[in-house]
């Protein structure tokens, strides 16, 4: 009996559902290759040998219907905008936005008639990561505050399991 | 609309096509951007193409009339982003030129060095990214590898990796860092071999060979008809490069060939830009070895910033002198005035018109490859669809300069 | 950036007479000021004539001198390849500010042109397609001309604008060749 139990012991872990569920889904983040303007090459230079995402799992992809994150890497303008939009909507759930750079930020230094004033004002941004362009290093310090913060959604929320948990 | 090709289907083909607009874009991985390409396909048939532009319309030429002259510095970065430090250069010029004066010898050095830099950063990407879209996606890394030891060497001046910012009117923000000579040999000795690399990976494979060889072919007087520049140029047969032609800065005492091709195709496109990262080192090793000490800034208090940072805090002239240029700028005469560099992209202009006051009256820019973009409609034998992708990407249009 | 200023001078007088301006050689550009109607014949000869051959057209760009009169300009910048000079040729354009097209003489004026007319609203009659380059179809006002404010008008994208009439917003469904 006692091998039975040490067997269970070393091999059967305890944990939530949620967790379980956060923790797939935040080492698997696979974003969009979806480039705008000067910060898709710093995202470039993140993705390739001497910054390497890929050991975070982060991959890109090329289509929105694969992918989980958009990165809005560049200057969003108004004829530009519909087009976010619907990139977005094409993404299955649950998604995540970044809002890489200044420009997408806020606008930056673009304060014109052509130019969208941060993306938040049409898309739900997640993790804003500053700089003109940020670094590579800055984005995927964007991509562990992001990993962070799906740990610790509420994966089950509003689902039946939530209720029956919440019972 | 001009048309690409106007081509029937072979007569044997028996299968049945038939007429579709497809968007190419705007987010598709190997536009470069934000470029969206409406084409008319009959089956994979290229018919007509119209490309659409815009989506990344920022407003910089209005932005800089609001703006003065040093501040505009950061916004000429942002058209070009490959290459900044070549877009600081065309800008200081121009504004030198209405001031009519030059900048000291070492800071036009530093300039063009920090200029050539730039050109093998932009045709780095590029030689990477052309093999890419066509599928080869080995390349790329290998290419960045290299372009990472140019970032390091622009930061290692600037601070920034990208946009640098380092040129002012009358000279460059600062001297040379120390420890940084020895640096830049190293990347001198390395990269041609680096060069070698790139060109046994792709010049013998035979997709690469295929897909870009007599495909999308320009001949010279379409070129020049529809006012391409640079390397796209060359590659045509047309012997024109504004630094050997109209020298600027001190192009004139350096010693570089001018790559030129005849083919006009794809592959003539990508192999004048890797030729020209050569020349590109041979024009830094040129500069280092001239290289003379002396001032890096003009020394002219209405213009330039104090040269001793130090002094702001504790002279009241420097004070003021540094928060007068910072706050509003300085006067230029009044006049007009394009000036022209070749950048990596080709024939970079400002036009500038000046009022008299800090800030321009009218900026406008030649961006080349807004007009490159165009060379599209050149393009003679371009058939198929997964051609569309060789030639946009041998043309090499960032999209930033495009839209402005 | 040798400039022949003689030579200009007395191959262009011949042929125009006094209806071509020259403004004399600034910043090492000739420049000429030239009537609307003589652009397309002036444009050709600089560009056919065995001794100029100004074959290469750099840009063509618009300009609004408001409130001054007449309030536009349209410059164009000429590079002759075989001979290596520069030349920049005006001119100036009422309100509405129309001229005709160069796109015959040299095809790379096609999307010069149509920037110009994005951005000022200068038309340019015989162009082959003017349409906006820039903006999307449908925008109102030419956001380059002086009056029209640098932020654009107020709406919930962009929150700082002008009050005014809030913009219209592209249509992503437009997906035809015109």
């Amino acid at each position: 009996m006692g091998g039975v139990n040490n067997a269970i012991r070393d091999s059967v872990l305890f944990t939530t559902a949620e967790s379980l569920i956060n923790w797939s889904r935040s080492s698997a983040l696979w974003p969009e290759t979806f480039g705008i303007a000067c910060c898709a090459i710093e995202m470039i230079s993140a993705g390739c040998a001497r910054y390497d995402l890929d050991r975070f799992g982060v991959v890109f992809r090329p289509s929105p219907r694969q992918s989980d994150v958009m990165i809005i890497a560049g200057t969003v303008t108004r004829k530009f905008a519909p087009v976010v939009r619907r990139l977005y909507d094409q993404m299955p759930e649950p998604r995540w936005v970044i809002a890489m750079g200044t420009c997408a930020i806020s606008g930056g230094v673009y304060n014109t008639y052509a130019v969208v004033q941060g993306a938040e004002t049409f898309v739900p941004v997640d993790v804003h990561v500053p700089g003109c362009p940020p670094r590579p290093e800055a984005l995927m310090h964007g991509f562990l505050l992001l990993q962070e913060k799906i740990k610790r959604s509420r994966a089950l929320a509003g689902t039946p399991l939530d209720r029956v948990a919440a019972s | 609309m001009t048309e690409v090709t106007e081509l029937s289907r072979p007569e044997d083909e028996a299968l049945n096509t038939r007429e579709v607009l497809l968007n190419l874009g705007p987010q598709h991985p190997s536009t470069h951007g934000v470029l969206r390409l409406v084409l008319e396909l009959d089956g994979e048939y290229v018919k007509r193409v119209d490309p659409h532009i815009g989506y990344l319309h920022r407003g910089t030429e209005k932005l800089a009339e609001s703006f003065t002259y040093t501040q505009i510095f950061p916004l000429t970065d942002r058209l070009d982003y490959l290459c900044p430090p070549s877009n600081n250069l065309a800008f200081a010029l121009a504004v030198e030129k209405l001031l009519g004066i030059q900048a000291p010898i070492r800071a036009q050095y530093i300039r063009v060095m920090m200029a050539e830099l730039a050109r093998i950063s932009g045709h780095l990407l590029i030689t990477g990214a052309l093999p890419m879209d066509l599928g080869a996606m080995t390349a790329l890394l290998y290419v960045m590898r290299e372009r990472e030891m140019i970032m390091d060497l622009l930061e290692m001046i600037t601070g920034a990796r990208m946009h640098t910012s380092f040129c002012r009117v009358g000279g460059v923000r600062e001297d040379l860092p120390d420890g940084f000579l020895p640096k830049i040999r190293e990347f001198c000795d390395i990269f041609p071999n680096r060069i070698r690399d790139y060109e046994r990976l792709l010049e013998g494979n035979r997709v690469f060979l295929k897909r870009t060889q007599g495909i999308g072919v320009i001949s010279a007087e379409d070129a020049i008809d529809l006012g391409l520049s640079g390397p796209n140029l060359r590659a045509s047969g047309v012997d024109w490069d504004i630094r050997r032609d109209e020298p600027y800065e001190i192009y004139d005492r350096l010693d570089f060939k001018v790559i030129t091709r005849i083919e006009g195709d794809c592959y003539a496109r990508w192999l004048c830009r890797v030729e020209e990262m050569r020349e590109s080192i041979r024009i830094i090793e040129q500069c280092l070895d001239q290289m003379p000490e002396g001032p890096f800034q003009i020394d002219m208090p209405t213009i330039a910033f104090p040269v001793d940072k130090d002094r702001v805090h504790c002279s009241m002239e420097a004070l003021i002198q540094h928060f007068d240029l910072s706050a509003y700028g300085f006067k230029v005469p009044k006049g007009e005035v394009y000036s022209a560099i070749e950048a990596p992209k080709g024939e970079l202009g400002f036009y500038i018109i000046s009022d008299g006051s800090p800030k321009p009256f009218r900026m406008k820019v030649r961006a080349p490859s807004f007009v490159n973009l165009q060379g599209i409609f050149g393009v003679t034998n371009a058939r198929y669809l997964a051609d569309m992708i060789a030639v946009l990407g041998s043309l090499d249009p960032v999209m930033a300069e495009v839209d402005k | 950036m040798s400039v022949e200023p003689s030579l200009y001078h007395a191959l262009i007088t011949e042929r125009f007479g006094e209806a071509i301006e020259d403004l004399g050689a600034a910043h090492g550009i000739h420049v000429f000021a030239v009537p609307p109607e003589k652009i397309v014949e002036f444009c050709r000869f600089l560009k056919e004539h065995p001794a100029l051959e100004f074959n290469f057209l750099s840009d063509i760009c618009g300009v609004d001198h408001y409130p001054e009169m007449p309030r536009f300009e349209a410059v164009y910048h000429l590079y002759s390849l075989p001979n290596k000079w520069r030349v920049r040729i005006k001119c100036r354009l009422g309100d509405p500010p129309q001229l005709p097209s160069v796109a015959g003489v040299w095809r790379t004026a096609n999307w010069h042109e149509r920037e110009a007319w994005d951005m000022y609203g200068i038309r340019f009659e015989g162009h082959p397609d003017l349409r906006r380059i820039y903006m999307w179809e449908g925008f109102e006002g030419f956001p380059q001309r002086k009056d029209f404010p640098l932020r654009g008008y107020k709406d919930k994208l962009n929150p700082f604008g002008a009050e005014g009439p809030p913009p219209t917003q592209p249509d992503l469904a437009t997906r035809d060749i015109p």
